[in-house]
């Protein structure tokens, strides 16, 4: 009885909105790789994250004072006087270190696979621009505490856009609202980081996912999921229902739907990621000074300099290769080429082999050498500039760079191993 | 389920690394820091040091987003008792700790205003605000005539003198035992834990609370952790 209720209302609404279609063609019968391995559960996760971030952020707005006068107490008001407020704030605050965890980690997962490389660049570009906003997003939203950290950091920051020639001290005037960093310039900054950037974030996952399952996913072994139709034998292709729109253009094989079997076990490392997230946000909500800084539990003050200035984590390779550079604008310049690079990936690769496991040595070399190189870069970042950390930085800056072009060189003419039909069981 | 312990033991690695060289690294102090040892589960401990904190330091250092009635509760004192013994401004209780000294000739006064201490011990650390404390030497280029070995040529006089009495620093930079206080160094060092113990639980009072908490949700994820497991396996069975 109760079923027929639903069947007879799903159909209304499928008469009017495809929803039961795309359902199947995104979720119950998308064909996924049935051999994702680890790697593949940072997507999930970042989504995880994401959502995680905009409900406890819309709660921490009802409470959230964003004025100059009023937000560093604010704050404290949410730690004390709001019901969980302070688990609101904490599944926050840890929810943007973690983003930040998963996204570099999910994007190690493209690196390694090649799931960069052609027909998947639109998709790249999407993760690249999520990436660019994520790092927006995540830079405004450090400045609401109106910590002393938050202050400095911005202004460190925001001086880097002074760089620009003619225009640069126009330019932060503009971005600042303001000749210093003031209440006016943590007005606009929570507005974008509220409303603006999460909605173009949203926007960019949407378009993201889309792209994805256009073209489909890539896999641990690089090969196509998806074959010419006709070329595979009946008994080859894989005995699951897919959705038409796949399974009329092509043969597929090796594919499990993405739900019910990538749902649970999604879910299964969803528990997994929670229990480390919750283990660093109940135990260690600071992260260590990482997370959360100390100068930060002091209100912005600008006539007090904190000890040593660094920005949050997340930035830290890409601030080192900032600052290793002695010429302040050619260290801008650095930066900003340092995440272009990342975006131009799939042309740097000239290769067509996708996977490392079927790719060369060096390649596989390559990829280790830049992701030490970055992960030094990071740690230095977050460090104060001595000349042996410098020393250590421009040699991380060049592994860093080194990726692209060595990877521009010998994916040309690579040696690799030969590329098997099918995935193996 | 090899795949699993790969997968369990890469995250705890993750998290670990992540967390490991963190505490090694932030915000390190460069002078030596004694551990304070304090127990945020001490109630007792936690009343002394409020009652020090009202009677030395309030005068010039506010808690301005700590409410009364919140530290009668969470440390277990009676309203009328609270009323009677630890407020002394004629504040109400719902109110935040508050003094009533004027900023801007305070800035006059000590070269700046005293700060707000309700996140001293999260911006500083326990063991610095319990070592800070026990440092103060005679220094007659000082204008109250101490300066302190945690904290360089500090703004404040040393409030807990008749308690501690006064130690004077050798061209080591090393403190003679104090000399001349009403308690004795073990006694001094009992109160500054007290007062450091309810300073860091100031910094964040639910602190016991988030972590008590932190043990149910943990223990809640690691079983459902297992049952998620056995889905998944049921489910990809006829994968495999």
């Amino acid at each position: 009885m109760l079923m027929k209720v639903f069947t007879d209302f799903m159909g209304w609404i499928d008469q009017r909105l495809p929803v039961t279609d795309a359902w199947n063609k995104h979720i119950a019968q998308y064909p996924a790789p049935k051999n994702f391995n680890f790697w593949y559960i940072f997507g999930s996760l970042a989504m995880l994250v994401l959502v995680n971030q905009i409900f406890t952020g819309i709660w921490l707005t009802m409470n959230y004072e964003p004025s100059g006068e009023g937000a560093f107490a604010s704050i404290e008001y949410i730690m004390r006087d709001v019901d969980f407020g302070w688990l609101l704030r904490y599944m926050h605050s840890t929810g943007a270190s973690a983003f930040f965890i998963v996204v570099y980690l999910h994007m190690v997962r493209g690196l390694m696979y090649g799931s960069y490389q052609k027909p998947r660049e639109l998709l790249w570009i999407f993760g690249m621009l999520i990436f660019l906003v994520l790092m927006a997003e995540a830079f405004m939203g450090y400045l609401l505490p109106w910590g002393n950290m938050s202050y400095w950091g911005a202004q460190v920051i925001i001086s880097i856009f002074g760089l620009v020639p003619i225009i640069g001290d126009d330019l932060t005037l503009w971005i600042r609202g303001d000749y210093v960093i003031s209440g006016a310039t943590l007005n606009r900054f929570f507005a974008l980081h509220v409303i603006a950037l999460p909605l173009v974030l949203v926007i960019l996952v949407f378009l993201h996912i889309l792209a994805l399952h256009e073209v489909g996913s890539n896999n641990p072994e690089g090969i196509d999921i998806k074959k010419p139709k006709g070329s595979m034998k009946p008994e080859e292709i894989s005995k699951f229902t897919f959705h038409k729109q796949y399974s009329d253009k092509y043969d597929i094989v090796d594919a499990v739907p993405f739900h019910p079997y990538y749902t649970v076990k999604d879910i299964m490392f969803v528990v997994g990621f929670l229990f480390l997230f919750c283990w660093v946000m109940f135990f260690a909500p600071e992260g260590g000074g990482y997370f959360m800084e100390a100068p930060n539990f002091t209100p912005a003050n600008g006539l007090k300099t904190p000890e040593h200035i660094a920005p949050v984590w997340y930035f830290g390779p890409f601030y080192t290769i900032l600052r290793v550079i002695p010429n302040a604008m050619l260290g801008a310049i650095g930066m900003f080429s340092a995440i272009i690079v990342l975006f131009l990936l799939p042309w740097f690769d000239r290769g067509t082999v996708k996977s490392v496991r079927y790719r060369s040595k060096w390649h596989l070399i390559n990829l280790i050498q830049f992701s030490i190189c970055f992960v030094v870069l990071g740690a230095l970042g977050t460090m104060p500039a001595t000349p042996t950390a410098n020393l250590i930085g421009a040699i991380a800056s060049f592994g860093y760079f080194g990726f692209f072009v060595a990877l521009w060189f010998y994916s040309k003419n690579e040696n690799t191993k030969p590329m098997p039909e099918r995935i193996a069981d | 389920m090899k795949k699993l312990i790969i997968a369990v033991t890469f995250g705890m690695l993750c998290s670990v690394t992540a967390l490991v060289p963190f505490s090694a690294i932030a915000s390190g102090p460069s002078v030596h820091l004694d551990k304070a040892n304090n127990d945020l589960s001490d109630k007792e401990s936690l009343k002394k040091g409020f009652k020090t904190y009202i009677n030395y330091c309030l005068g010039c250092h506010q808690l301005q987003y700590q409410r009364y009635g919140r530290t009668f509760d969470d440390l277990g004192i009676e309203e009328a008792d609270g009323i009677a013994n630890y407020m002394y401004t004629g504040d109400k209780v719902g109110g935040h700790i508050l003094n009533a000294m004027p900023k801007k000739e305070a800035a006059k006064w000590f070269g700046s205003a005293p700060p707000d201490l309700t996140l001293e011990a999260r911006f500083r650390s326990p063991d610095w605000i319990y070592t800070y404390l026990r440092s103060f030497h005679i220094d007659e280029n000082r204008p109250f005539g101490v300066n302190n070995t945690v904290f360089k040529d500090v703004g404040m006089p040393h409030v807990l003198q008749d308690l501690q009495g006064v130690s004077t620093i050798d061209e080591h930079g090393k403190l003679s035992p104090a000399m001349g206080g009403t308690l004795t160094a073990e006694e001094y060092d009992v109160v500054v834990r007290d007062l450091t113990n309810f300073l860091e639980y100031v910094g964040e009072p639910n602190k016991l609370e988030r972590k008590a908490l932190g043990y149910w949700v943990l223990a809640f994820l690691f079983f459902f952790f297992i049952l998620t497991y056995f889905l998944k396996r049921e489910y990809w069975k006829d994968v495999h």
